[in-house]
């Protein structure tokens, strides 16, 4: 293994390593389908995606590696009910829609978001039949991405987009976007549309909008969801998009390539007590910048945190709702 | 007979008060659940514990068989009138009489409702809560204290007889008399250290007098509260579980859940457990309690909490709970019933495999599920069925079930709760025979005229 630095280790938040040459080691050992601590400790925070300067995809091997050897980051009746829940209900009909198609994944109470000048004209696609499934990395079943995904796009092409005259697709959740651009290139699933990652949509949407911009005028701070980290390049466009709202994304110390977990999935994991602690350094490191907002695009971080940041007096929004108050609506 | 009856009740409780019409005898003779329908001769709604009295006097002298009835909710018949008679609505006697919220009790009229009491603690004593049934909110608290109900807080205090403090009652004969402390001091502060007679009334099935006050336990009502719901995989493992969660006694309420609705819980085990807490760091160090009692399932990967983002959590934290509610729907029509039997806590398994080979013998729609009582001494399992009340053959299907349920849970060593008469019958013939005389003979001593709900608890 040629690489010298052992990013994808050595920069994990969770897992702590002496030196670089005991991350090599456990490295090796995943790579070479041994054992491995990193293998059962891991939080799947998909950040070692990110943080591999060689893009070679270290977290999809890890969850490779986990499922090859039957080791559940959480109790096999949790994953199961989850993947029963989560499941495909062949429920889904064929319904006209015209571009913009936005995909609300499995949020249908999100749908009242796509609105307004923003999403002029836009169609909305939601439930189960296209949920992107990307949430199996942090149960070690790719083998069930490998299933369902493929399922989800004949599902969107023959359902909606075929016969809608667009090729396009607006992924409003970041795992969307991931799924159907990093999970697919790697996992070697073909995607007959084009995914557009919300952010793009907005903030092409802005420079046609921009004489109806308010500015917000306002700091505020971003709790940067796990999935982000496979699509690092939106991080930049959301950038542009808080420049054009005038809205002032205070750097924090959990933000960007730090950015931490909100403490969802470790609840899933069993930990909770850690989950705790995820969401206290979170919000701790929020408050000590007084922002107004707390800006989420991850509606299951929002969740997660959403509450716990109202009581400490910062808005929980996401950020498109953050763009609608820039637009008057 | 029907018009000097009612006239003669209009005479002690106004003639608004009283019906012996058709349409009246037609409701008031069966319930939601399966038993058939018992008209009663007439239905009278007395205001207050003169006007009860009366009543009783007035049915000793025709020799009249009387029913008591709350909300007429409890599933089992028992408010049906089986040999006719008056059946005496308690609903306009629902005041809630005190609140004492330093020995956290509270006194109520035998027509109180859940939901008033709810309200009322709500408005006036927020610091305060009492222990809900999942019925709807217009059921008494006399009917569920007199059944032995159980409710959200009962592995704190156990099931809602446990709670109850003393009671005023209008005995079959017609005298009025108290039970527990306040039959000596004044206070409704509990039924120690006197001889215990609130027994008498507690699961008699109305057949011993009619209670027109009751004391209850209060609880502290937390700022903060929250659940947990633990899914398991195999029964056998339940029981172990159930002990471990209520060993650390921070739990109010344990319900544990097994239903094929919606698919995704199908075989799977859940337990949703209830807690509290004054601030967020005490309820934090409960829930590690709770975490830590069954770690070592965890561990093994073989069972765990499913996580539930706090929005989630709402609809599991509503009391009362509307899932059985919405079950009882499941087949429109209005019907529902369910075996709940009283059981040791080893039982779990048995009970829940029981349970599944009646479902699909009798083809009925199921839920099954179990309310824990104290700090896991014993447990409510209920088998429910839902059936669409028009269509005959499906209440045929649901009684079968529920008859056959009754049977099977005699034979694990279950007792049927708030039996339904037939499986008074059943209950009879496996008790005791020294039990069953005693209690022939408190009836004949108390009810000489065998006015008091005849046709329950008799061979
Ligand atoms: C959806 C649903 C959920 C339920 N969940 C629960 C639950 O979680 N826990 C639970 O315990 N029960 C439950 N039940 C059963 C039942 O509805 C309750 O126990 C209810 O509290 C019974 O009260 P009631 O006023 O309807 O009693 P009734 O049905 O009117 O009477 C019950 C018995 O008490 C006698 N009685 C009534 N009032 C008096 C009185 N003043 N003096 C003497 N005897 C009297 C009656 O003769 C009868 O034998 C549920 C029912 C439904 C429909
Ligand atoms: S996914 Fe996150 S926790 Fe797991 S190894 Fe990668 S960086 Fe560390
Ligand atoms: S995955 Fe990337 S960061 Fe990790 S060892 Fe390989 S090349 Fe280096």
């Amino acid at each position: 293994m040629n690489c010298e630095t052992i990013d994808c280790l050595m920069k994990c938040q969770y897992l702590s390593f002496a030196d670089i040459a005991e991350a090599r080691e456990e490295k090796l050992k995943i790579n070479d389908g041994k054992d491995s601590r990193v293998l059962e400790q891991c939080l799947t925070c998909y950040a070692c995606q990110e943080y591999c300067p060689y893009d070679n995809n270290p977290f999809y091997l890890l969850v490779e590696r986990q499922e090859e050897k039957g080791i559940l980051p959480a109790p096999k009746p949790i994953i199961e009910e989850q993947l029963r829940m989560m499941a495909p209900k062949g429920r889904i009909t064929k319904q006209a829609v015209s571009g913009p198609v936005v995909d609300m994944c499995a949020f249908p109470m999100l749908t009242g978001c796509v609105r307004g000048k923003l999403f002029e004209g836009a169609s909305t696609i939601v439930g189960m039949d296209v949920f992107c499934n990307i949430m199996w990395l942090h149960f070690a079943k790719n083998s069930t991405i490998r299933q369902r995904v493929p399922q989800m796009i004949d599902n969107i092409m023959s359902f909606y987009l075929a016969d809608s005259g667009t090729n396009e697709l607006v992924c409003f959740h970041d795992e969307c976007y991931g799924t159907y651009t990093s999970v697919a290139d790697a996992y070697g699933v073909e995607v007959p549309f084009k995914p557009i990652h919300q952010f793009d949509y907005i903030n092409q949407r802005l420079n046609d909008l921009a004489d109806a911009v308010k500015p917000i005028n306002a700091k505020i701070v971003y709790q940067r969801p796990c999935s982000n980290r496979l699509v690092p390049r939106t991080d930049q466009v959301l950038d542009e998009i808080f420049e054009k709202i005038r809205a002032q994304r205070v750097p924090r110390k959990y933000d960007r390539e730090n950015a931490l977990c909100c403490g969802g999935v470790p609840r899933a994991h069993q930990r909770d007590e850690l989950a705790d602690e995820l969401v206290e350094k979170n919000i701790k490191d929020m408050l000590s910048v007084g922002a107004t907002y707390c800006v989420f695009n991850c509606p299951f971080c929002m969740a997660t945190l959403g509450q716990e940041v109202a009581e400490q007096g910062l808005m929980p929004i996401l950020v498109s709702d953050l763009v609608q108050i820039a637009l008057g609506e | 007979m029907t018009t000097d009856l009612t006239t003669r009740l209009g005479k002690i409780v106004g003639s608004r008060f009283v019906s012996g019409e058709a349409e009246e005898r037609y409701l008031y003779s069966m319930d939601p659940g399966t038993m058939p329908a018992a008209a009663p001769d007439a239905v009278v709604m007395p205001a207050n514990t003169d006007e009860v009295q009366l009543i009783v006097q007035l049915a000793n002298e025709l020799k009249v068989p009387i029913v008591p009835m709350g909300a007429g909710l409890v599933l089992s018949g028992l408010t049906r009138a089986l040999k006719g008679g008056i059946i005496v609505d308690m609903k306009r006697m629902n005041h809630i009489i005190e609140v004492n919220p330093i020995s956290r009790y509270a006194v109520v009229e035998g027509g109180a409702s859940q939901g008033m009491l709810k309200a009322y603690l709500k408005k006036h004593y927020p610091q305060l809560k009492h222990s809900m049934p999942d019925a709807p909110p217009i059921a008494t608290m006399a009917g569920n204290v007199c059944i032995h109900g159980s409710g959200h807080l009962s592995v704190l205090g156990g099931s809602h007889s446990d709670m109850l403090t003393g009671m005023e009652v209008v005995l079959p004969f017609g005298e009025v008399i108290k039970t527990g402390s306040c039959s000596v001091s004044g206070k409704w502060f509990g039924r120690s250290p006197l001889p215990d007679l609130s027994g008498l009334f507690v699961g008699w099935a109305g057949t011993t007098g009619i209670v027109t006050k009751l004391g209850i336990k209060l609880f502290p009502n937390y700022k903060h509260n929250d659940v947990l719901i633990f899914v398991a995989e195999d029964a056998d493992l339940m029981p172990e579980i159930i002990s471990q969660l209520t060993s650390t006694q921070v739990a109010e309420g344990m319900t544990p859940w097994m239903s094929p609705k919606p698919a995704w819980a199908k075989g799977f085990l859940h337990i949703n457990i209830a807690y509290g807490a004054h601030t967020k760091k005490e309820l934090t160090f409960k829930r590690n309690l709770l975490q830590a009692s069954v770690r070592e399932h965890i561990d093994r990967k073989i069972a765990g909490f499913l996580p539930l983002p706090p929005p989630q959590k709402g609809r599991f934290l509503q009391i009362p709970s509307p899932d059985l509610a919405r079950f009882a729907d499941l087949r429109k029509g209005g019907g529902f019933e369910y075996v709940g039997a009283m059981m040791a806590i080893e039982h779990f398994p048995e009970a829940y495999r029981t349970g599944l080979e009646i479902a699909e013998k009798f083809n009925v729609a199921y839920s099954l599920g179990a309310r824990i009582i104290g700090a896991g001494h014993c447990m409510m399992f209920f088998f429910a069925y839902a059936f669409n009340r028009a269509d005959a053959e499906d209440v045929k299907r649901a009684s079968d079930a529920l008859e056959a349920t009754n049977a099977a849970a005699l034979k694990i060593g279950g007792i049927p709760w708030k039996a339904e008469q037939p499986a008074q019958q059943q209950i009879i013939d496996k008790m005791d025979s020294g039990t069953f005389s005693l209690m022939n003979r408190i009836r004949s001593v108390l009810d000489p005229n065998q006015v008091m709900n005849p046709g329950n608890w008799e061979i």
